[in-house]
This record gives C-alpha cells, sequence and structure tokens, in this order.
C-alpha cells in the first residue's frame, strides 16, 4: 500500500528531525552541572548558572584553553548521563566513593567539608541509633549520604528528595524531622537564609570513609585518562595561582579544599 | 552451580538482574504502594463523583456552576501540576501550618498525593457518570414515573443503577489512567513502583534497571486490572448485549488475549 | 504577582516549550495512529500482532515510565547500535527529542484505537461500492475512507489531545525545560511554590481551553449532516 510507504518514510523524517541534536566539537568541554545546591550552584531568575562549581567549572575550562559548554542535569541522572556521553565531566560537588568508582572515574578532590544533621532549634534530636529510630530524616537521593544513612541509621525513616532545594523546603515548613547533608551546603544554602533560621546545626560531623570517600572531584568516564589527568593538572594549576583562593574567598570565610 | 549463574549474569547480562533480585522486596512493596494510593483515591473519588453528577446532570445553576468549575479545572490542567500545587505549594502559607490538619495530613506526602489523586478522579468520574444520567434512555424513566416513583426513588432504584452499569466499560479506562497517573506520587518523595526504580537507579548509579522492573510490574498490574474489568462488564452489561450472542461467544484463547 | 512578572520570562520560554513539544509529538502520534490503525485492520496476521503488542505496552506502562526509560536508557541503547554498526559515534537523545519521540509514540497508541474505530465505523457497502466501481486501493482510502474517517476520529482525536498536552507536563521531571519545569524552579528559589503552581495551572488551563474550543470549531464545521449521539 503506498500510503502505508508515504507514512513510514514521513515518520522517519519526523524522528530524525526530533532526535537531531547538536553534538558539540571536540574542543569545547561539556560539563554536567546541577544547579539546585546553593552555594555550588543554582539558578538566577533569568536563567543563568552562578555557584562555587560553577566557577569552578570555568577556571578550569579557561586553565585547558578549551570552551565550556555547562549542561543543566538533575542529580538523578548525574552519572547516566556521564556515562551516556552527555556531557565529558562532571563538576557538582560529587564525592568521590568507591561505589561510585565502579562505574566512572574522579580527578583528584577540589573540595572537602564534612557532613552534619541539620534540625530545629532546640528539638534535642539525639544523633544515636536510639535517637534518630522512626524520625523522618530527609536527604537528596543517590548522595553519599543516602549511603551513610543506610548503613549507619537502618531504622531511619528516610525521606528521598531529587534537589538538595527541595530538602531545605520541606525542613522549612516541618514536613521532616531533620535533614542531613553537607554541612556548607546546609550552612549558605539554608541556616544562613531567612527560612533557616530557626534551625541549627546537631551533633558533629559525621563520617564514613566507604560512603563519603575523600572529598569531592571531578567525574569522568572510564576510558578518559587524558581528562582526568588534565583536570588533575587543572586544580593543581588553579590551586597555585590563587584563582581557586579567589573563587573560595567570594562563598566562604575559610579554604573548603580541606587537609 | 550457583555462583557460576551469579557471575555469568553479572558479566554478561546488560541487565544487572542480580541487583534487581536483591533489591525485589522493595518493588514489591513499592507495588502495594502504588496499589494502595490508586485504590483509596478511586473509592474518595467516586463516592465525591455520584452527588456532583447528579448535580452537574440537574439544572439548578447555583448548584451546577461551581461544580461546573471544579470539573473543568481538574480536566483541564496536568495532574503533575496540581499534585506540586498541593503538596508543594499549600506549605508555602503559615496559616495552613498552623491549621490542624497540617501535622497529621498536609505535612504528609501520602495525604497529599491521595487528595490530589481523589480529586482529579472525582473530576473526571463526575462528568462521565454524568454523561452515563443523561442518556438512561426514556422509557425507563417514564416507566418509574408511571408506577408512582417519586425523584428520589427514581434516582435510586432506576436511574443510577443503570448509568452506573452503562458507565463501567468508560470507568475502567478512567481506573487505568489513574493507575498511569499515580507514578506522579514518586516526584513528591513516594516510595510507589516507579519510586523504588528512581531509588534502586540513585542508589547504584544505574540508567534504566529500575524503569525497567517497573515498566514490567507496571504491565503486569495493568493487565490484571483490565482482566477484572473485562469479567465485571460480562457480569453486570450481559443484559445489554444480544441473548444468542451472549450464549455462543466463543471462548477466549490465549491468541485474543489482549488488554 | 510581582514575583511572577520578574520570572515571566522563564514562564513564556516554558511555555513554548510545552506548545512545541504537544504540537511535535501530535504530528508523530497521528502518524503512529494511522499505522497502528493500518496494521490493525490489515489481514497481514504478524501486522496485527505487532500493533496489538504496541497498543498492549502503551496502554499498560504509565508514560512517565517510558519517558524516563527512553531517556536514560535509550541514550545507552543508540550509543551500543552506533558502536556494533558503526554508523555513528554519539548520538544525542535530548530532553526534548525523548519527550516528543516518548509522548508522540504512547499517543499514537492511543490514536490507534480511535483510527481502527472511526474505520470501522464507515459502512462496508461504501467500500464494496467503491471497489465495484474500480477505484483503485488508494483512491478508495483518499476519497471514501479519509474524508468520513476524520469525521468520525474527531471526538476521540480530541479526547487523545487534551490528554496529551497535559502529560507533557512529565517531561520536567527528566530535566526539559517546560512551563512546569521552569515554574518549580522559580518557585522553589523564591519559596513562593503556590503562586508559581497556580501560575502555571493557569497556563495549562488556556491551553486546554483554546484547544477545546478549537476542535469543536472543527467538530462543527466537518460533522455537518451526520448524526452522533450526544456523548462523544
Amino acid at each position: 500500500m503506498k500510503f502505508t510507504k508515504l507514512m513510514t518514510s514521513l515518520t522517519a523524517a519526523a524522528l530524525v528531525l526530533a532526535m537531531a541534536g547538536v553534538s558539540a566539537q571536540a574542543a569545547d568541554l561539556r560539563v554536567g552541572v546541577e544547579g539546585a545546591y546553593p552555594p555550588f550552584s543554582w539558578k538566577e531568575s533569568d536563567g543563568t548558572l552562578k555557584g562555587f562549581d560553577i566557577e569552578i567549572a570555568e577556571a578550569v575550562c579557561a586553565e585547558l584553553n578549551r570552551k565550556c559548554v555547562l549542561i543543566e542535569q538533575d542529580w538523578d541522572g548525574m552519572i547516566p548521563a556521564l556515562l551516556a556521553r552527555k556531557f565529558d565531566t562532571i563538576i557538582a560537588s560529587m564525592s568521590i566513593t568507591e561505589e561510585r568508582k565502579k562505574r566512572v572515574d574522579f580527578s583528584d578532590k577540589y573540595y572537602n567539608t564534612p557532613a552534619k544533621f541539620v534540625a530545629k532549634k532546640g528539638s534535642g534530636l539525639k544523633i544515636t541509633k536510639e535517637g534518630l529510630k522512626g524520625k523522618r530524616i530527609g536527604l537528596q537521593r543517590g548522595t553519599t549520604h543516602q549511603c551513610f544513612m543506610e548503613k549507619m541509621f537502618p531504622d531511619v525513616e528516610l525521606v528521598l528528595y531529587g534537589s538538595q532545594d527541595e530538602v531545605f523546603q520541606d525542613l522549612a515548613i516541618g514536613r521532616i524531622d531533620a535533614q542531613f547533608s553537607d554541612s556548607i551546603a546546609a550552612d549558605d544554602g539554608f541556616l544562613k537564609t531567612d527560612a533557616g533560621k530557626d534551625f541549627e546545626f546537631t551533633g558533629g560531623d559525621q563520617h564514613d570513609e566507604a560512603c563519603h570517600g575523600p572529598g569531592a572531584g571531578m567525574a569522568v568516564r572510564k576510558a578518559d585518562t587524558a581528562l582526568r589527568d588534565d583536570l588533575n593538572k587543572a586544580i593543581r594549576a588553579l590551586r597555585e595561582n590563587g584563582t581557586y583562593q579567589k573563587i573560595n574567598a567570594k562563598y566562604f570565610e575559610f579554604d573548603i579544599f580541606g587537609g | 552451580m550457583g555462583d557460576s549463574i551469579i557471575q555469568f549474569l553479572e558479566t554478561w547480562s546488560p541487565i544487572d538482574i542480580v541487583l534487581i533480585a536483591q533489591n525485589f522486596d522493595r518493588f514489591l512493596w513499592g507495588a502495594l504502594t502504588t496499589l494502595q494510593l490508586t485504590a483509596m483515591s478511586l473509592i474518595i473519588g467516586g463516592l465525591l463523583a455520584i452527588p456532583l453528577a447528579i448535580i452537574r446532570a440537574g439544572n439548578n445553576p447555583f448548584l451546577n456552576a461551581p461544580v461546573w468549575a471544579f470539573t473543568y479545572l481538574f480536566r483541564g490542567t496536568p495532574l503533575l501540576v496540581q499534585t506540586y500545587l498541593i503538596y508543594y505549594g499549600l506549605g508555602q502559607f503559615e496559616w495552613i501550618r498552623e491549621t490542624f490538619l497540617w501535622g497529621p495530613v498536609l505535612s504528609q506526602a501520602w495525604y497529599c498525593a491521595l487528595i490530589a489523586f481523589s480529586l482529579n478522579t472525582a473530576a473526571y468520574s463526575a462528568e462521565l457518570l454524568r454523561g452515563s444520567i443523561v442518556n438512561t434512555s426514556q422509557g425507563e424513566v417514564e416507566a418509574a414515573k408511571a408506577c408512582g416513583f417519586s425523584n428520589w426513588m427514581r434516582l435510586r432504584r432506576i436511574i443510577l443503577p443503570s448509568a452506573f452499569r452503562r458507565a463501567l466499560p468508560a470507568y475502567s479506562n478512567e481506573v487505568i489512567f489513574m493507575l498511569h497517573g499515580s507514578v506522579v506520587a514518586s516526584t513528591i518523595t513516594i516510595q510507589d513502583l516507579l519510586g523504588v526504580g528512581r531509588w534502586l537507579n540513585g542508589r547504584y548509579y544505574l540508567a534504566y534497571e529500575g524503569f525497567i522492573t517497573a515498566a514490567v510490574l507496571y504491565f503486569i498490574i495493568v493487565l490484571l486490572v483490565s482482566r477484572g474489568f473485562r469479567l465485571w462488564e460480562k457480569h453486570w452489561l450481559a443484559h445489554l448485549y444480544p441473548q444468542e450472542a451472549v450464549k455462543t461467544k466463543p471462548k477466549k484463547g490465549l491468541a485474543s488475549f489482549r488488554i | 504577582m510581582d514575583l511572577i512578572l520578574e520570572y515571566q520570562g522563564q514562564l513564556l520560554s516554558g511555555t513554548w516549550v510545552t506548545i512545541k513539544l504537544a504540537l511535535l509529538s501530535l504530528v508523530i502520534a497521528v502518524l503512529f495512529g494511522l499505522i497502528g490503525a493500518g496494521a490493525k485492520l490489515s489481514r497481514n496476521i504478524v501486522a496485527q500482532k505487532i500493533a496489538g503488542g504496541y497498543t498492549s505496552i502503551v496502554r499498560g506502562v504509565p508514560d512517565l515510565v517510558l519517558i524516563l526509560l527512553v531517556f536514560f536508557g535509550g541514550q545507552e541503547l543508540a550509543n551500543q547500535i552506533g558502536i556494533l554498526t558503526g554508523l555513528w559515534d554519539y548520538a544525542e537523545i535530548s530532553q526534548f527529542a525523548a519527550g516528543v519521540g516518548t509522548i508522540g509514540v504512547v499517543f499514537g497508541g492511543y490514536m490507534t484505537e480511535t483510527f481502527r474505530g472511526a474505520i470501522l465505523s464507515i459502512p462496508k457497502g461504501q467500500i464494496e461500492a467503491a471497489v465495484a466501481c474500480g477505484m483503485s486501493r488508494p483512491t478508495i482510502f483518499r476519497r471514501v475512507i479519509w474524508p468520513q474517517m476524520v469525521v468520525y476520529a474527531l471526538p476521540g482525536f480530541s479526547n487523545n489531545w487534551l490528554v496529551q498536552i497535559k502529560s507533557t507536563a512529565l517531561v520536567s521531571v527528566i530535566g526539559l525545560q517546560d512551563v512546569v519545569y521552569n515554574g518549580f524552579v522559580a518557585g522553589r528559589s523564591t519559596r513562593q511554590l503556590f503562586t508559581f503552581m497556580f501560575a502555571v495551572l493557569m497556563i495549562y488551563l488556556v491551553l486546554t481551553a483554546i484547544s477545546d474550543s478549537g476542535l469543536r470549531w472543527l467538530d462543527r464545521k466537518y460533522s455537518k449532516g451526520i448524526v452522533r449521539s450526544e456523548d462523544g
């Protein structure tokens, strides 16, 4: 039937049109970033991306003499998107962990800050197995913090969110008893804002080497060893020429690179 | 022997079957959550729909207008946005957070989803039932009048039972749509079937295993629900089929097994 | 209100993405619907089975699950096919492509049923008469089937389209910056989610209201002379 043939070719054409994307030139460095993790990355009202991760990414590209193409990606799909080659590296405060290393490779760390719980002021929440039992603790799905909570506090009711912003949102309005995240993200993204004025850190720094790893690194595909080495060189250069410190000072009062 | 099978699967299967099998109990819990949420929404929404449909089929403009506005709003906008509005939106207001409803109901994602889904399906079911009531055959109504039935009796004994039966085939579609729609719950932290799929992918940094497992389980659920409705329709609508057709209806073999 | 004005650029660009997404996926849905209906009505058993499997999957698996699967898994699959065949090194499946493709194919399944029903409503005698007059099959399709099919399919088509516009909201979950995504991001950063989600709700209401009245106009225009029950 002629008609079917015509329709088939029309469909094929429509599909090709829909799928035709722009693939970046080799010289561009395509960087996966998040945009919902202040002060490391967030989105302004005009749609531009801002934050520590964003500036570090741009500094790294400048150091490598490559054009930066920032690609926004929700946290959930970060590693799959890297593996699927939607971008070449992830610069999104991703901690270097053994579990992730099974799938991707990491540069050296570019910062390291401890994780902490945040709860309402005077909540009296005890960070022990008994104290947290049955409590609703919010955190971002697919993070080192999820690994930590599932391992150390299996009796907690975990409430998983797609982005850190949503965790803060629900903590502020009382849907969860506490949240667990990076302390800097909690401090600058929440506690220092108006919404977080009635909240405080509770318990000290939390760390589990297997879950948290040595700090945040830039993820690359396993085969991309050349890119990984380039990124390491760039991170060292930024530390040495003072660019890192300049960016650091814009956001934080102390050096977040860690020891 | 068992080990070598696992080893074979781990090395050669494109899908991480071992991981899915290890977490399969979570998927079953997720399926249960999906079924609970869908069933409860359908019950509450269905009960709401009956009076709304009677109002819409009647000709009292003061009652009709607000009900029309309600069904128009809920049928004209996406369930996702309705759910976001209730879950994320209501928390914006201090006074809502101070009512007695906040703690036990509105602060819980599960109830927010239940409210959104129930109102949504109430709107669709009401319009469906309205159509069915309006199309009740005049003969039946006149016969009831002739027998001296009051308005209320006519509605309860003649119009509604007949309208329910005739609405059943279309209502089975609404049930399937609600089941499809319930995936929205996974976007507001609920661990429904899709939520578990997203959890698995997030936890182990996978691209598709969680979604494939969820897809297969959804397919099975829809298949069973459709079969259930098919049997139910056969039972309740038997009087609408020609007599011989019922008697000589061929037995359905697997070949004609389609949902 | 001031906030909405501040973010109006984001909301408008999101709305435009939503409209493009809905229209492009409609084109795909209609094409798949026609092919599917043709396959279901053909005498070819294989074509019938394939079309049957297609509509079953579409009915059995929620669209959001398929969108996620295509966006995350499809990319991997596309890359693997490219490597195996050596035809391409990397094929981008963008959020937009995943959204348009999946929603188009899913609603193609619903359109299949609508078109099939519409073709079946055409009295057989007319087609037999056309054959008797010596018309070729394409001519029969063009002159006899198509004009009537359009009329019979219009109520079902309208219904599918209204559902389809609303389904486009789901692509915000894979991060496509449509009106829901942009509204949500704006609401999140200003902590005014009710305000922004309500604005998004109103935008959808306008879109569906426009479509609804447009389709009613078409229905009145095309159904002159055809008697149909009121419930469509």
